[in-house]
């Protein structure tokens, strides 16, 4: 059997500075890893900054993708401890953006001594309602999601997939293509939306021992406020910031914030 | 209508154009927040303009499941890329009812400011017939998978759970299926029979599917049930014609063995029904196709003849039984793989163990893709290189 050749699994893109500090960022279901662009310069400037797209999200090798292995965080998780050992990346900052702060979790509890820290990023250990827990979600809403991912493919067509694929050192193609950020096979976006809103991860916040940061936005319709205080108070020692943003994607909306919030954390350690 | 008042309807003014266009109009802040909204859309939703203005985030008037995709896809792609066309979601009114409507927005950026700029048109009809195409999809999909289940559950029952043990003799089997959806007519076995010797069999039925499986199905069991009473392997093979001859329109080609372990290794007797000949892999490293006495079809002439040969597998050597779905396998165009590229591509590998040689043509098999249209079984028995076997 080859070794799995990790970097292009998951089109690893490593950029910034060489010799700083190794900072991990990690997007969450909807999108792939552009979702970035707003706070990687800023980044760049003090870190070694590694990008990388889900396996089955934008140009990961989409071949490399079962339904059987995906239908769990863990599987996820254990991507990124891939990425990291190949890279021989050590003290990594791992930042984990919306179901990615989970996979960060995950990742963290299996193999804390890879880590320097976490930054969660509008994090949600738990999307559905539960006795005495509210995630902001019934199990109908999940389900209404999954209907709306089944009618918006937004451009996606199997036609065009191996396009794509099979011109990876023609990135342009891909950026022809309209949607192409969001572009996912129906089938993988169903599997990972499963994984994303079906998951109970609030047990695993406890087994976080590395420095830890929440940071959540003052309005937001898919983790709110009070379930980014449920994480910062399961997971000992680890400090919440709220920012003065709307939506779910503050690494869009408030790009700045996001990443003074990162590297003021990453300079503390 | 007189022309002036054709000219009146035609010139009204573009607040009433805006207001009470045929499709909703709604700008938002980039958070989201309603900054204006026309008449025709507050109508459809049930809601006064002073409720929505400065009050509601337009996510806020999607259903629930709606406003996780907004969130998720919707703005980062919008922020991204600028504009968004033809997402379709659903929007619910001050008395719950839903609204399916397909969305298109534009930012427009000014000189301190960023707007989304979004049309909603009612696409009730348009969803009603989507989820009947959803639906038929999801049923297609459904019995795609039970007919893909049915034919897996098909094949495993032609194909013995277990191959018997060989005393000094290392066998193994591989099926390779080409098809998920149909059951193919490759089949082999290998069984003890009395006297320390053991038969085995390996062939393929032409065609595939159900019919071809029933074939596949008398031809094993009249396979097994002749090797009982009948000492060679031709004389099973001429009771396979017989049972086959007249009884169904396919035929097909086996190799017919039986084996003996002896001192040195293992002596086999191999009758041929028209199939490929086998791959002998010996133990000094060369690997050559057993070319046996040529033998007709099964099943298609009444007097059909066949012939036997013996071979004796000594320490180190291994005997290759396969149907042509791996040497028939497309490889470039019109080009096929062949029984001597198999061969060549074995010859390198000697000596190889019965595992060994498995191994490298399921590996062959990956490698070669699509381009193999066929099912393929293999079969191979091996002598191990410890094996010295006394009695």
């Amino acid at each position: 059997m080859c070794p799995v050749d990790v970097v292009r699994r998951n089109n690893v893109v490593l950029t910034g500075n060489e010799t700083g500090p190794a900072v991990v960022l990690a997007h969450g279901f909807g999108c792939d890893q552009n979702l970035w662009r707003g706070v990687v310069p800023a980044l760049a400037e003090q870190c070694r900054v590694v990008l990388f797209d889900h396996t089955g999200c934008g140009r990961s090798d989409v071949s490399a993708w079962s339904a059987e292995r995906y239908s769990t965080l863990d599987a996820y998780a254990g991507d990124v401890l891939d990425i990291c050992r190949e890279l021989g990346l050590r003290d990594v900052v791992l930042v984990g953006h919306s179901v990615s702060a989970m996979v960060a979790v995950l990742a963290a509890a299996e193999e804390p001594d890879r880590f320097a820290g976490l930054v969660l990023l509008t994090p949600s250990p738990c999307y559905v309602d539960d006795d005495g827990y509210r995630g902001g979600f019934s199990r109908e809403d999940i389900d209404e999601l999954l209907v709306a991912l089944e009618s918006n493919y937004l451009g996606w067509s199997a036609v065009m997939a191996p396009v794509i694929v099979d011109n990876p050192d023609r990135p342009e193609l891909a950026e022809e293509l309209r949607n192409s950020f969001c572009r996912t096979d129906p089938e993988i976006a169903r599997v990972f939306a499963r994984a994303t809103f079906l998951s109970d991860n609030r047990e695993d916040l406890g087994k976080v021992t590395v420095p830890t940061l929440v940071v959540q936005c003052a309005v937001d319709a898919i983790a709110p406020p009070e379930v980014g205080r449920f994480t910062h108070e399961r997971i000992a020692g680890s400090r919440l910031v709220t920012l003065d943003a709307i939506g779910h994607c503050p690494q869009l909306s408030a790009p700045e914030a996001t990443a003074a919030a990162i590297l003021d954390f990453v300079r503390e350690l | 209508m007189t022309e002036a008042a054709f000219a009146a309807l035609l010139e009204s003014n573009a607040e009433d154009l805006y207001d009470n266009a045929p499709c909703g109009y709604v700008s938002t802040l980039l958070d989201g927040t309603i900054v204006k909204i026309n008449a025709t859309l507050r109508g459809w939703l049930g809601y006064d303009d002073e409720e929505l203005v400065g009050r509601r985030r337009f996510p806020d008037l999607l259903t629930v499941g709606g406003r996780v995709y907004y969130e998720t896809h919707f703005a980062p792609l919008l922020h991204m890329q600028g504009s968004l066309g033809g997402v379709a979601l659903e929007l619910r009114a001050a008395d719950g009812t839903r609204l399916p409507v397909l969305l298109t927005s534009v930012v427009k950026t000014g000189p301190d400011v960023r707007l989304i700029r979004t049309t909603v048109f009612d696409a009730s009809d348009r969803r009603a017939y989507e989820e009947e195409l959803l639906r038929a999809r999801q049923k297609a999909e459904r019995e795609r998978d039970r007919a893909q289940e049915l034919a897996r559950t098909l094949q495993r029952t032609l194909l013995p759970p277990t191959l018997a043990e060989v005393p000094g003799v290392e066998v193994d089997a591989y099926y390779h299926p080409a098809s998920l959806d149909q059951v193919g007519g490759d089949f082999y076995d290998l069984f003890p029979l009395s006297g320390g010797a053991w038969g085995f069999f390996l062939g393929d039925v032409s065609g595939k599917g159900a019919d071809a499986a029933v074939v596949t199905s008398l031809a094993r069991y009249t396979l097994r049930a002749a090797a009982v009473h009948e000492t060679e392997p031709v004389g099973v093979l001429n009771h396979l014609n017989t049972v086959l001859t007249g009884t169904s329109p396919r035929f097909l080609t086996v190799l017919c063995g039986r084996i003996r372990p002896t001192a040195e290794g293992a002596s086999v007797v191999l009758a041929n029904g028209g199939h490929t000949p086998p791959v002998l892999i010996r133990a000094d490293g060369t690997a050559s196709l057993l070319h046996l006495p040529d033998g007709q079809l099964v099943g298609m002439l009444p007097n059909a003849r066949f012939s036997a040969a013996e071979v004796h597998l000594e320490p180190g050597d291994t005997l290759l039984l396969y149907t042509d779905g791996v040497t028939e396998a497309r490889i470039d165009g019109n080009t096929r793989y062949s029984e001597e590229a198999l061969c060549d591509e074995l010859s390198g590998l000697a000596p190889a163990g019965a595992p060994a040689v498995i191994e490298a043509v399921t590996r062959l098999l990956t490698r070669l893709g699509a381009g193999v249209e066929d099912d393929t079984a293999l079969l191979a028995l091996g002598i191990p290189v410890s094996a010295g076997r006394s009695r």
